[in-house]
Protein backbone atom coordinates (compact mmCIF):
# COMPACT_ATOMS: atom_id res chain seq x y z
CA UNK A 1 0.00 0.00 0.00
CA UNK A 2 1.26 3.26 -1.25
CA UNK A 3 2.04 6.28 1.72
CA UNK A 4 -0.18 9.12 2.54
CA UNK A 5 1.49 12.44 1.79
CA UNK A 6 -0.72 14.38 3.23
CA UNK A 7 -3.40 13.35 5.68
CA UNK A 8 -6.03 15.44 7.79
CA UNK A 9 -7.74 14.28 10.88
CA UNK A 10 -10.75 16.46 11.54
CA UNK A 11 -8.91 19.54 10.59
CA UNK A 12 -10.48 22.48 11.97
CA UNK A 13 -9.58 26.37 11.73
CA UNK A 14 -11.45 28.91 12.97
CA UNK A 15 -10.94 32.73 12.40
CA UNK A 16 -11.75 34.69 15.31
CA UNK A 17 -12.57 38.53 14.99
CA UNK A 18 -11.69 40.74 17.56
CA UNK A 19 -12.65 44.70 18.60
CA UNK A 20 -10.87 47.30 19.13
CA UNK A 21 -9.77 46.23 22.57
CA UNK A 22 -8.88 42.68 21.28
CA UNK A 23 -11.98 40.94 22.81
CA UNK A 24 -13.73 38.57 20.20
CA UNK A 25 -16.77 39.53 19.09
CA UNK A 26 -17.01 36.89 16.04
CA UNK A 27 -15.32 33.17 15.34
CA UNK A 28 -15.40 32.17 11.59
CA UNK A 29 -14.88 28.46 11.28
CA UNK A 30 -13.16 28.57 7.87
CA UNK A 31 -12.36 24.63 7.92
CA UNK A 32 -15.04 22.13 9.61
CA UNK A 33 -13.65 19.00 10.58
CA UNK A 34 -12.42 18.12 7.33
CA UNK A 35 -10.46 15.20 6.23
CA UNK A 36 -8.49 14.63 3.10
CA UNK A 37 -5.59 12.39 2.53
CA UNK A 38 -3.01 12.00 -0.61
CA UNK A 39 -1.28 9.01 -1.16
CA UNK A 40 2.32 9.17 -3.16
CA UNK A 41 1.86 9.82 -6.69
CA UNK A 42 -1.94 10.94 -6.76
CA UNK A 43 -3.00 13.82 -8.45
CA UNK A 44 -5.72 15.45 -6.40
CA UNK A 45 -8.23 18.52 -7.74
CA UNK A 46 -9.84 20.29 -4.84
CA UNK A 47 -13.00 22.37 -5.96
CA UNK A 48 -15.20 24.82 -4.15
CA UNK A 49 -16.33 28.58 -4.30
CA UNK A 50 -14.99 31.56 -3.82
CA UNK A 51 -14.63 31.78 -0.18
CA UNK A 52 -15.47 27.60 0.53
CA UNK A 53 -12.06 26.98 2.46
CA UNK A 54 -9.60 25.46 -0.57
CA UNK A 55 -7.50 28.04 -0.02
CA UNK A 56 -7.13 27.96 3.61
CA UNK A 57 -6.72 24.17 3.58
CA UNK A 58 -3.74 24.33 1.46
CA UNK A 59 -2.24 27.19 3.53
CA UNK A 60 -2.47 24.17 6.48
CA UNK A 61 -0.07 22.03 4.43
CA UNK A 62 2.95 23.59 4.52
CA UNK A 63 2.47 25.03 8.30
CA UNK A 64 1.62 28.82 6.85
CA UNK A 65 -1.49 28.11 9.34
CA UNK A 66 -1.95 25.87 12.29
CA UNK A 67 -5.39 23.97 13.16
CA UNK A 68 -7.32 25.16 15.44
CA UNK A 69 -8.42 21.47 16.09
CA UNK A 70 -7.45 18.40 14.35
CA UNK A 71 -4.10 17.55 12.93
CA UNK A 72 -2.45 17.55 9.47
CA UNK A 73 0.32 15.43 8.81
CA UNK A 74 2.75 16.04 5.50
CA UNK A 75 5.12 13.01 4.64
CA UNK A 76 4.27 11.98 8.11
CA UNK A 77 5.20 15.08 10.08
CA UNK A 78 2.99 16.89 12.46
CA UNK A 79 2.77 20.79 11.31
CA UNK A 80 2.59 22.00 14.49
CA UNK A 81 5.49 20.35 14.80
CA UNK A 82 8.14 23.19 15.76
CA UNK A 83 11.35 21.59 14.98
CA UNK A 84 10.02 19.96 11.75
CA UNK A 85 8.50 23.29 10.05
CA UNK A 86 11.64 23.38 7.39
CA UNK A 87 11.22 19.84 6.68
CA UNK A 88 6.98 20.04 6.26
CA UNK A 89 7.59 23.07 4.18
CA UNK A 90 10.09 21.26 2.07
CA UNK A 91 7.83 18.40 1.79
CA UNK A 92 4.68 20.23 0.61
CA UNK A 93 5.46 23.11 -2.01
CA UNK A 94 3.30 26.01 -2.94
CA UNK A 95 2.25 27.74 -5.94
CA UNK A 96 0.21 30.46 -5.58
CA UNK A 97 -2.39 32.60 -7.73
CA UNK A 98 0.16 35.26 -9.09
CA UNK A 99 3.27 34.68 -10.71
CA UNK A 100 4.55 37.96 -10.40
CA UNK A 101 4.30 38.03 -6.60
CA UNK A 102 6.44 34.62 -6.51
CA UNK A 103 9.47 35.67 -8.92
CA UNK A 104 12.23 37.27 -7.36
CA UNK A 105 15.24 36.68 -9.47
CA UNK A 106 16.34 39.04 -12.08
CA UNK A 107 16.84 35.76 -14.44
CA UNK A 108 14.70 32.66 -14.96
CA UNK A 109 17.36 30.11 -13.60
CA UNK A 110 18.50 32.56 -10.33
CA UNK A 111 15.04 32.72 -9.67
CA UNK A 112 14.77 28.82 -9.73
CA UNK A 113 17.82 27.90 -7.88
CA UNK A 114 16.81 30.33 -5.40
CA UNK A 115 14.85 28.05 -2.89
CA UNK A 116 17.40 24.97 -2.77
CA UNK A 117 20.15 27.89 -2.16
CA UNK A 118 18.34 28.70 0.79
CA UNK A 119 18.03 25.18 1.82
CA UNK A 120 22.04 24.79 1.85
CA UNK A 121 22.26 23.02 -1.20
CA UNK A 122 25.55 22.75 -2.84
CA UNK A 123 26.40 24.43 -4.91
CA UNK A 124 26.56 21.98 -8.15
CA UNK A 125 23.99 20.37 -7.03
CA UNK A 126 21.56 23.81 -7.60
CA UNK A 127 22.52 23.55 -10.64
CA UNK A 128 21.89 20.33 -11.85
CA UNK A 129 18.55 21.15 -10.02
CA UNK A 130 17.53 24.14 -11.32
CA UNK A 131 18.41 22.34 -14.70
CA UNK A 132 15.88 19.07 -14.01
CA UNK A 133 13.06 21.17 -12.77
CA UNK A 134 13.53 23.36 -15.80
CA UNK A 135 13.06 20.75 -18.08
CA UNK A 136 10.29 19.41 -16.35
CA UNK A 137 8.23 22.54 -17.40
CA UNK A 138 9.28 22.71 -20.71
CA UNK A 139 11.29 26.16 -19.62
CA UNK A 140 14.79 25.09 -20.21
CA UNK A 141 15.26 27.78 -23.31
CA UNK A 142 14.58 30.09 -21.23
CA UNK A 143 16.81 29.92 -18.34
CA UNK A 144 19.21 32.84 -19.11
CA UNK A 145 15.71 34.83 -19.89
CA UNK A 146 14.53 38.03 -17.31
CA UNK A 147 11.39 36.74 -16.15
CA UNK A 148 9.86 40.69 -16.95
CA UNK A 149 9.90 39.26 -20.64
CA UNK A 150 7.95 36.27 -19.94
CA UNK A 151 4.42 35.77 -20.44
CA UNK A 152 1.77 34.75 -17.70
CA UNK A 153 1.82 31.31 -18.10
CA UNK A 154 5.88 30.76 -18.42
CA UNK A 155 5.62 32.42 -15.24
CA UNK A 156 3.54 30.54 -13.58
CA UNK A 157 5.84 27.66 -15.16
CA UNK A 158 9.00 28.97 -13.80
CA UNK A 159 7.24 29.74 -10.15
CA UNK A 160 6.55 25.76 -10.71
CA UNK A 161 10.03 25.00 -11.26
CA UNK A 162 11.47 27.29 -8.44
CA UNK A 163 9.33 24.79 -6.27
CA UNK A 164 10.37 21.46 -7.95
CA UNK A 165 13.71 22.45 -7.31
CA UNK A 166 13.54 22.37 -3.88
CA UNK A 167 12.70 18.20 -4.05
CA UNK A 168 9.17 18.09 -2.62
CA UNK A 169 7.23 15.36 -2.04
CA UNK A 170 3.79 16.87 -3.38
CA UNK A 171 3.14 19.86 -5.03
CA UNK A 172 -0.14 22.05 -4.24
CA UNK A 173 -1.14 24.45 -6.77
CA UNK A 174 -3.96 27.14 -5.46
CA UNK A 175 -5.79 28.60 -8.52
CA UNK A 176 -2.23 28.86 -10.42
CA UNK A 177 -4.26 29.51 -13.51
CA UNK A 178 -6.90 32.30 -12.45
CA UNK A 179 -4.69 34.98 -13.71
CA UNK A 180 -3.85 33.40 -17.03
CA UNK A 181 -5.31 33.92 -20.53
CA UNK A 182 -6.51 30.39 -22.13
CA UNK A 183 -3.22 29.33 -23.80
CA UNK A 184 -1.57 30.26 -20.59
CA UNK A 185 -3.86 28.04 -18.83
CA UNK A 186 -4.06 25.46 -21.10
CA UNK A 187 0.11 25.43 -21.09
CA UNK A 188 0.43 25.46 -17.13
CA UNK A 189 -1.97 22.59 -17.16
CA UNK A 190 0.12 20.41 -19.62
CA UNK A 191 2.81 21.33 -17.32
CA UNK A 192 1.54 20.00 -13.96
CA UNK A 193 -0.35 16.80 -16.08
CA UNK A 194 2.91 16.03 -17.08
CA UNK A 195 4.73 16.27 -13.77
CA UNK A 196 2.53 13.77 -12.28
CA UNK A 197 2.62 11.51 -15.41
CA UNK A 198 6.61 11.52 -16.07
CA UNK A 199 7.64 12.51 -12.52
CA UNK A 200 5.53 10.94 -10.73
CA UNK A 201 5.10 13.67 -9.17
CA UNK A 202 2.10 14.19 -5.95
CA UNK A 203 0.01 17.14 -7.41
CA UNK A 204 -2.93 18.76 -5.17
CA UNK A 205 -4.82 21.01 -7.93
CA UNK A 206 -6.90 23.75 -6.30
CA UNK A 207 -9.37 25.21 -8.65
CA UNK A 208 -12.66 26.36 -9.95
CA UNK A 209 -11.91 25.71 -13.51
CA UNK A 210 -13.88 22.17 -13.79
CA UNK A 211 -11.95 21.13 -16.56
CA UNK A 212 -8.64 21.49 -15.55
CA UNK A 213 -9.59 18.02 -12.87
CA UNK A 214 -11.14 16.08 -15.78
CA UNK A 215 -7.50 14.03 -15.78
CA UNK A 216 -7.34 14.13 -11.60
CA UNK A 217 -7.30 10.66 -9.68
CA UNK A 218 -9.40 12.03 -7.20
CA UNK A 219 -11.56 14.97 -6.54
CA UNK A 220 -12.60 17.24 -3.72
CA UNK A 221 -14.92 18.97 -3.49
CA UNK A 222 -15.27 22.20 -0.59
CA UNK A 223 -18.83 24.04 0.59
CA UNK A 224 -18.75 26.39 4.42
CA UNK A 225 -15.45 24.85 5.00
CA UNK A 226 -16.56 20.91 4.87
CA UNK A 227 -15.56 18.55 2.24
CA UNK A 228 -19.28 18.23 1.02
CA UNK A 229 -17.96 15.61 -2.52
CA UNK A 230 -15.39 13.14 -3.49
CA UNK A 231 -15.03 11.13 -5.77
CA UNK A 232 -13.13 10.59 -9.04
CA UNK A 233 -14.29 13.04 -11.66
CA UNK A 234 -16.70 10.53 -13.49
CA UNK A 235 -18.90 10.39 -10.26
CA UNK A 236 -18.65 13.90 -9.28
CA UNK A 237 -19.32 15.74 -12.37
CA UNK A 238 -22.24 13.02 -12.83
CA UNK A 239 -23.97 14.85 -10.52
CA UNK A 240 -24.94 18.29 -12.34
CA UNK A 241 -27.69 19.51 -10.25
CA UNK A 242 -25.48 19.25 -7.07
CA UNK A 243 -22.66 20.91 -8.55
CA UNK A 244 -25.12 24.01 -9.46
CA UNK A 245 -26.04 24.33 -5.73
CA UNK A 246 -22.77 24.27 -4.52
CA UNK A 247 -21.98 27.83 -7.23
CA UNK A 248 -19.81 24.97 -9.50
CA UNK A 249 -20.41 23.99 -12.79
CA UNK A 250 -19.42 20.84 -15.45
CA UNK A 251 -16.78 20.78 -18.13
CA UNK A 252 -18.77 21.73 -21.16
CA UNK A 253 -19.48 18.38 -22.51
CA UNK A 254 -20.75 17.23 -19.39
CA UNK A 255 -22.94 19.88 -19.75
CA UNK A 256 -23.76 19.30 -23.04
CA UNK A 257 -24.28 15.33 -22.24
CA UNK A 258 -26.18 16.23 -19.47
CA UNK A 259 -29.15 18.74 -21.13
CA UNK A 260 -29.14 15.83 -24.32
CA UNK A 261 -29.75 12.87 -21.26
CA UNK A 262 -32.86 15.49 -20.05
CA UNK A 263 -34.01 15.43 -23.47
CA UNK A 264 -33.97 11.99 -23.49
CA UNK A 265 -31.29 10.98 -25.54
CA UNK A 266 -29.61 7.96 -23.65
CA UNK A 267 -25.78 8.99 -23.02
CA UNK A 268 -24.16 7.54 -20.04
CA UNK A 269 -23.15 9.60 -16.78
CA UNK A 270 -19.83 11.13 -16.23
CA UNK A 271 -18.69 12.04 -19.80
CA UNK A 272 -15.93 14.55 -19.08
CA UNK A 273 -14.05 15.27 -22.63
CA UNK A 274 -15.22 16.49 -26.25
CA UNK A 275 -13.84 13.31 -27.75
CA UNK A 276 -16.10 10.89 -25.18
CA UNK A 277 -18.99 13.57 -26.30
CA UNK A 278 -18.94 12.73 -29.77
CA UNK A 279 -18.03 8.86 -29.74
CA UNK A 280 -20.89 8.44 -27.45
CA UNK A 281 -23.42 11.03 -29.69
CA UNK A 282 -22.20 8.86 -32.64
CA UNK A 283 -23.41 5.10 -30.83
CA UNK A 284 -26.44 7.02 -30.59
CA UNK A 285 -27.27 7.65 -34.54
CA UNK B 1 -22.49 60.73 -29.51
CA UNK B 2 -20.08 57.85 -30.84
CA UNK B 3 -16.50 57.01 -29.80
CA UNK B 4 -14.68 56.63 -32.97
CA UNK B 5 -10.71 55.54 -33.56
CA UNK B 6 -9.66 56.78 -36.78
CA UNK B 7 -6.44 54.76 -37.85
CA UNK B 8 -4.93 54.76 -34.47
CA UNK B 9 -1.58 53.75 -33.97
CA UNK B 10 0.37 53.28 -30.64
CA UNK B 11 4.02 52.83 -30.89
CA UNK B 12 5.95 51.82 -27.35
CA UNK B 13 9.62 52.57 -27.47
CA UNK B 14 9.35 54.25 -30.20
CA UNK B 15 12.78 56.06 -30.28
CA UNK B 16 14.85 52.45 -29.26
CA UNK B 17 16.21 49.87 -32.05
CA UNK B 18 13.22 47.67 -30.89
CA UNK B 19 10.20 49.63 -31.10
CA UNK B 20 6.63 47.99 -30.28
CA UNK B 21 3.44 48.71 -32.84
CA UNK B 22 0.56 48.02 -29.61
CA UNK B 23 -1.61 49.34 -31.83
CA UNK B 24 -1.50 49.37 -35.40
CA UNK B 25 -3.82 51.38 -38.12
CA UNK B 26 -7.22 50.43 -35.85
CA UNK B 27 -10.66 51.91 -37.13
CA UNK B 28 -13.80 51.44 -34.66
CA UNK B 29 -16.84 52.91 -34.32
CA UNK B 30 -18.67 52.57 -31.44
CA UNK B 31 -22.08 54.13 -31.39
CA UNK B 32 -23.97 54.31 -28.14
CA UNK B 33 -25.88 51.69 -26.76
CA UNK B 34 -24.21 48.35 -27.98
CA UNK B 35 -22.89 45.83 -25.76
CA UNK B 36 -19.42 44.85 -26.89
CA UNK B 37 -16.66 41.85 -26.44
CA UNK B 38 -13.56 42.90 -27.03
CA UNK B 39 -11.46 39.29 -27.70
CA UNK B 40 -7.41 38.63 -28.11
CA UNK B 41 -4.34 36.91 -26.67
CA UNK B 42 -2.26 38.77 -23.70
CA UNK B 43 -0.30 41.04 -25.57
CA UNK B 44 -2.56 41.11 -28.19
CA UNK B 45 -3.30 45.06 -27.60
CA UNK B 46 -6.51 45.14 -25.64
CA UNK B 47 -5.84 46.71 -22.68
CA UNK B 48 -4.04 49.51 -24.36
CA UNK B 49 -6.81 49.78 -26.90
CA UNK B 50 -9.33 50.36 -24.05
CA UNK B 51 -7.10 52.69 -22.55
CA UNK B 52 -7.17 54.92 -25.63
CA UNK B 53 -11.21 55.42 -25.29
CA UNK B 54 -10.85 57.41 -22.07
CA UNK B 55 -7.95 59.33 -23.22
CA UNK B 56 -5.45 57.14 -21.12
CA UNK B 57 -2.86 57.32 -23.24
CA UNK B 58 -3.13 59.37 -26.86
CA UNK B 59 -1.83 57.85 -30.27
CA UNK B 60 1.48 58.26 -31.64
CA UNK B 61 -0.87 58.48 -34.67
CA UNK B 62 -4.42 58.51 -35.56
CA UNK B 63 -6.85 60.34 -33.94
CA UNK B 64 -9.57 59.62 -31.06
CA UNK B 65 -12.93 61.17 -31.38
CA UNK B 66 -15.69 61.63 -28.78
CA UNK B 67 -18.86 63.88 -29.23
CA UNK B 68 -17.42 65.27 -32.51
CA UNK B 69 -14.00 66.26 -30.56
CA UNK B 70 -10.41 65.49 -31.14
CA UNK B 71 -9.77 63.92 -27.79
CA UNK B 72 -5.86 64.57 -28.75
CA UNK B 73 -6.35 68.62 -29.22
CA UNK B 74 -4.59 70.54 -26.38
CA UNK B 75 -7.48 72.22 -25.23
CA UNK B 76 -9.72 69.13 -24.94
CA UNK B 77 -10.75 68.38 -21.31
CA UNK B 78 -9.98 64.68 -20.31
CA UNK B 79 -11.48 65.17 -17.49
CA UNK B 80 -14.99 65.45 -19.76
CA UNK B 81 -14.09 62.74 -21.20
CA UNK B 82 -13.39 60.53 -18.38
CA UNK B 83 -16.84 61.02 -17.20
CA UNK B 84 -18.95 59.67 -19.94
CA UNK B 85 -16.40 57.24 -20.66
CA UNK B 86 -15.70 54.50 -17.58
CA UNK B 87 -12.77 51.95 -17.48
CA UNK B 88 -12.82 49.68 -14.72
CA UNK B 89 -9.38 47.33 -14.50
CA UNK B 90 -8.39 44.14 -14.18
CA UNK B 91 -9.12 43.27 -10.29
CA UNK B 92 -10.32 46.75 -9.48
CA UNK B 93 -11.08 45.45 -6.22
CA UNK B 94 -6.97 46.05 -5.54
CA UNK B 95 -8.34 49.90 -5.82
CA UNK B 96 -10.55 50.37 -2.99
CA UNK B 97 -8.97 52.09 -0.06
CA UNK B 98 -11.84 53.89 1.66
CA UNK B 99 -12.77 52.88 5.04
CA UNK B 100 -16.38 51.33 3.99
CA UNK B 101 -17.47 50.64 1.09
CA UNK B 102 -19.99 53.42 0.74
CA UNK B 103 -17.09 56.20 1.22
CA UNK B 104 -15.39 54.35 -1.41
CA UNK B 105 -18.33 54.62 -3.97
CA UNK B 106 -18.34 58.08 -3.35
CA UNK B 107 -14.98 59.11 -4.24
CA UNK B 108 -15.21 58.98 -8.09
CA UNK B 109 -18.49 61.44 -7.68
CA UNK B 110 -16.78 63.43 -5.35
CA UNK B 111 -14.22 64.23 -6.96
CA UNK B 112 -15.62 65.58 -10.23
CA UNK B 113 -16.87 68.29 -8.44
CA UNK B 114 -20.59 67.48 -7.38
CA UNK B 115 -22.45 68.75 -4.42
CA UNK B 116 -22.31 65.85 -1.15
CA UNK B 117 -25.76 65.42 -2.40
CA UNK B 118 -25.93 64.39 -5.64
CA UNK B 119 -22.51 62.40 -4.74
CA UNK B 120 -24.38 60.01 -2.29
CA UNK B 121 -27.56 59.80 -4.17
CA UNK B 122 -24.93 58.55 -6.86
CA UNK B 123 -23.40 56.72 -5.01
CA UNK B 124 -26.62 54.57 -3.70
CA UNK B 125 -27.94 54.43 -7.39
CA UNK B 126 -24.79 52.88 -8.53
CA UNK B 127 -24.45 50.44 -5.37
CA UNK B 128 -28.33 49.64 -5.85
CA UNK B 129 -27.55 49.00 -10.09
CA UNK B 130 -24.49 46.42 -9.27
CA UNK B 131 -27.00 44.91 -6.79
CA UNK B 132 -24.72 45.05 -3.80
CA UNK B 133 -26.18 43.85 -0.68
CA UNK B 134 -28.07 46.30 1.73
CA UNK B 135 -26.54 45.34 4.83
CA UNK B 136 -23.33 45.74 3.95
CA UNK B 137 -22.87 49.31 2.19
CA UNK B 138 -21.19 50.74 5.60
CA UNK B 139 -19.05 47.53 6.12
CA UNK B 140 -15.36 48.07 5.55
CA UNK B 141 -14.02 46.44 2.28
CA UNK B 142 -11.87 44.23 4.21
CA UNK B 143 -15.01 42.17 4.90
CA UNK B 144 -16.71 41.35 1.60
CA UNK B 145 -16.10 38.36 -0.62
CA UNK B 146 -14.34 38.40 -3.93
CA UNK B 147 -17.50 39.13 -5.99
CA UNK B 148 -19.02 41.70 -3.62
CA UNK B 149 -15.81 43.86 -3.89
CA UNK B 150 -15.45 44.04 -7.71
CA UNK B 151 -19.21 45.40 -7.36
CA UNK B 152 -17.94 47.62 -5.53
CA UNK B 153 -15.37 48.79 -6.93
CA UNK B 154 -17.77 48.64 -10.49
CA UNK B 155 -20.41 50.97 -8.45
CA UNK B 156 -17.48 53.43 -8.13
CA UNK B 157 -17.42 53.83 -11.51
CA UNK B 158 -20.95 53.59 -12.17
CA UNK B 159 -21.22 56.31 -9.60
CA UNK B 160 -19.83 58.94 -12.23
CA UNK B 161 -22.89 58.03 -14.28
CA UNK B 162 -20.66 57.12 -17.33
CA UNK B 163 -22.47 56.34 -21.18
CA UNK B 164 -19.53 53.84 -22.12
CA UNK B 165 -18.51 51.45 -19.51
CA UNK B 166 -15.44 49.58 -20.46
CA UNK B 167 -14.49 46.54 -17.75
CA UNK B 168 -11.57 44.82 -18.52
CA UNK B 169 -11.39 41.02 -17.10
CA UNK B 170 -14.44 41.64 -14.91
CA UNK B 171 -14.66 38.20 -14.56
CA UNK B 172 -11.35 37.07 -13.93
CA UNK B 173 -10.72 35.16 -10.40
CA UNK B 174 -14.15 34.26 -9.54
CA UNK B 175 -15.95 31.29 -9.37
CA UNK B 176 -18.44 29.91 -11.97
CA UNK B 177 -21.50 31.39 -10.71
CA UNK B 178 -19.68 34.71 -9.63
CA UNK B 179 -18.81 35.35 -13.10
CA UNK B 180 -22.60 34.23 -14.34
CA UNK B 181 -23.59 37.09 -11.30
CA UNK B 182 -21.24 39.59 -12.69
CA UNK B 183 -21.79 39.17 -16.44
CA UNK B 184 -25.54 39.20 -15.70
CA UNK B 185 -25.33 42.65 -14.07
CA UNK B 186 -23.77 44.12 -16.74
CA UNK B 187 -25.99 42.91 -18.93
CA UNK B 188 -28.56 44.48 -16.76
CA UNK B 189 -27.04 47.79 -16.73
CA UNK B 190 -26.85 47.47 -20.56
CA UNK B 191 -30.41 46.80 -20.69
CA UNK B 192 -32.09 48.58 -18.31
CA UNK B 193 -29.84 51.59 -18.52
CA UNK B 194 -28.63 51.75 -21.70
CA UNK B 195 -25.28 51.89 -20.78
CA UNK B 196 -22.48 51.04 -23.77
CA UNK B 197 -20.66 48.39 -22.44
CA UNK B 198 -17.05 47.27 -23.99
CA UNK B 199 -16.56 43.80 -22.19
CA UNK B 200 -12.77 42.72 -22.77
CA UNK B 201 -12.44 38.83 -21.87
CA UNK B 202 -10.24 36.04 -22.96
CA UNK B 203 -13.13 34.11 -22.09
CA UNK B 204 -14.84 33.33 -25.31
CA UNK B 205 -17.80 31.69 -23.61
CA UNK B 206 -18.53 34.79 -21.74
CA UNK B 207 -18.49 36.78 -24.77
CA UNK B 208 -20.55 34.73 -27.04
CA UNK B 209 -23.54 34.48 -24.32
CA UNK B 210 -23.60 38.35 -23.83
CA UNK B 211 -22.70 40.64 -26.18
CA UNK B 212 -23.95 41.40 -29.68
CA UNK B 213 -21.07 42.56 -31.15
CA UNK B 214 -17.09 40.90 -30.90
CA UNK B 215 -14.21 43.07 -31.99
CA UNK B 216 -10.93 40.75 -32.08
CA UNK B 217 -7.65 41.75 -31.66
CA UNK B 218 -4.58 40.32 -32.86
CA UNK B 219 -1.10 41.92 -32.74
CA UNK B 220 -2.55 45.55 -32.34
CA UNK B 221 -4.63 44.96 -35.42
CA UNK B 222 -8.07 44.66 -35.57
CA UNK B 223 -8.65 41.40 -36.92
CA UNK B 224 -12.67 40.74 -36.92
CA UNK B 225 -15.38 43.13 -36.06
CA UNK B 226 -18.76 40.95 -36.61
CA UNK B 227 -21.98 39.51 -34.57
CA UNK B 228 -20.51 36.74 -32.61
CA UNK B 229 -21.28 33.68 -35.01
CA UNK B 230 -20.14 35.45 -37.98
CA UNK B 231 -16.41 36.17 -35.57
CA UNK B 232 -16.57 32.50 -34.43
CA UNK B 233 -16.88 30.84 -37.86
CA UNK B 234 -13.14 31.53 -38.35
CA UNK B 235 -12.36 29.05 -36.07
CA UNK B 236 -8.85 28.29 -37.39
CA UNK B 237 -8.18 31.76 -37.92
CA UNK B 238 -8.79 32.28 -34.44
CA UNK B 239 -7.12 28.98 -33.09
CA UNK B 240 -3.80 30.25 -34.94
CA UNK B 241 -4.17 33.63 -32.85
CA UNK B 242 -4.21 31.76 -29.52
CA UNK B 243 -7.89 31.95 -29.23
CA UNK B 244 -10.25 29.22 -28.78
CA UNK B 245 -13.68 28.96 -30.07
CA UNK B 246 -16.51 28.52 -27.62
CA UNK B 247 -16.47 24.49 -26.75
CA UNK B 248 -19.88 23.71 -27.67
CA UNK B 249 -19.34 25.07 -31.12
CA UNK B 250 -16.46 22.43 -31.40
CA UNK B 251 -18.19 19.69 -30.58
CA UNK B 252 -20.83 20.65 -33.27
CA UNK B 253 -18.22 21.54 -35.82
CA UNK B 254 -16.51 17.87 -35.04
CA UNK B 255 -19.87 16.12 -35.28
CA UNK B 256 -20.84 18.13 -38.64
CA UNK B 257 -17.61 16.50 -39.73
CA UNK B 258 -19.41 12.82 -38.95
CA UNK B 259 -22.34 13.51 -40.87
CA UNK B 260 -24.16 14.95 -38.33
CA UNK B 261 -26.92 17.97 -39.42
CA UNK B 262 -25.82 20.19 -36.34
CA UNK B 263 -25.38 23.66 -36.22
CA UNK B 264 -21.35 24.80 -36.60
CA UNK B 265 -22.34 28.11 -35.36
CA UNK B 266 -24.14 27.59 -31.70
CA UNK B 267 -22.46 29.87 -29.01
CA UNK B 268 -24.29 28.06 -25.71
CA UNK B 269 -23.99 24.60 -24.31
CA UNK B 270 -28.21 24.71 -24.85
CA UNK B 271 -28.25 25.76 -28.39
CA UNK B 272 -25.46 22.75 -29.06
CA UNK B 273 -27.95 20.15 -26.81
CA UNK B 274 -30.18 21.27 -29.02
CA UNK B 275 -29.02 21.52 -32.43
CA UNK B 276 -27.80 17.88 -31.40
CA UNK B 277 -31.16 16.57 -29.78
CA UNK B 278 -32.54 17.69 -33.52
CA UNK B 279 -30.04 15.75 -35.52
CA UNK B 280 -30.59 12.69 -33.80
CA UNK B 281 -34.14 12.67 -33.53
CA UNK B 282 -34.50 13.76 -37.11
CA UNK B 283 -35.34 10.82 -39.06
CA UNK B 284 -36.93 8.59 -36.12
Amino acid sequence: MSMDIVKTDNLVFEYIRRDDEGNPVDVTTALDHVNIDVKQGEFVGILGHNGSGKSTFAKHLNAILYPTDGTVIVNGMNTTDDDKLWDVRSSAGMVFQNPDNQIIGQVVEEDVGFGPENLGVPTKEIWSRVEESLRAVGMLEYRLKSPSRLSGGQKQRVSIAGVLAMHPKCIILDEPTAMLDPSGRKEVVRAIRGLNDVEKMTVILITHYMDEVVHADRIFVMDKGKVVMQGTPKEIFSDVPALKALRLDVPGPTRIAWELKQKGIPLPDGILTCEELVREIEKCR
Amino acid sequence: MPLILDHVCQIYNADTETPVKALDDVNLVIPEGQFIGVIGHTGSGKSTLIQHMNGLILPTSGSVYFNGRDITDKDFDKKELRKHVGLVFQYPEHQLFETDVFEDVCFGPKNMGMSKKETELAAFEALRKVSFPEDLYYASVFELSGGQKRRAAIAGVLAMKPDFLILDEPTAGLDPVGRCEILDMVSELHRSAGITIILVSHSMEDVAMYVERVIVMDKGRVAYDDVPREVFSHSEELEQMGLAIPEPAKITRELLKRGFDVDPGVLTSSEAADSIYKALTKNR
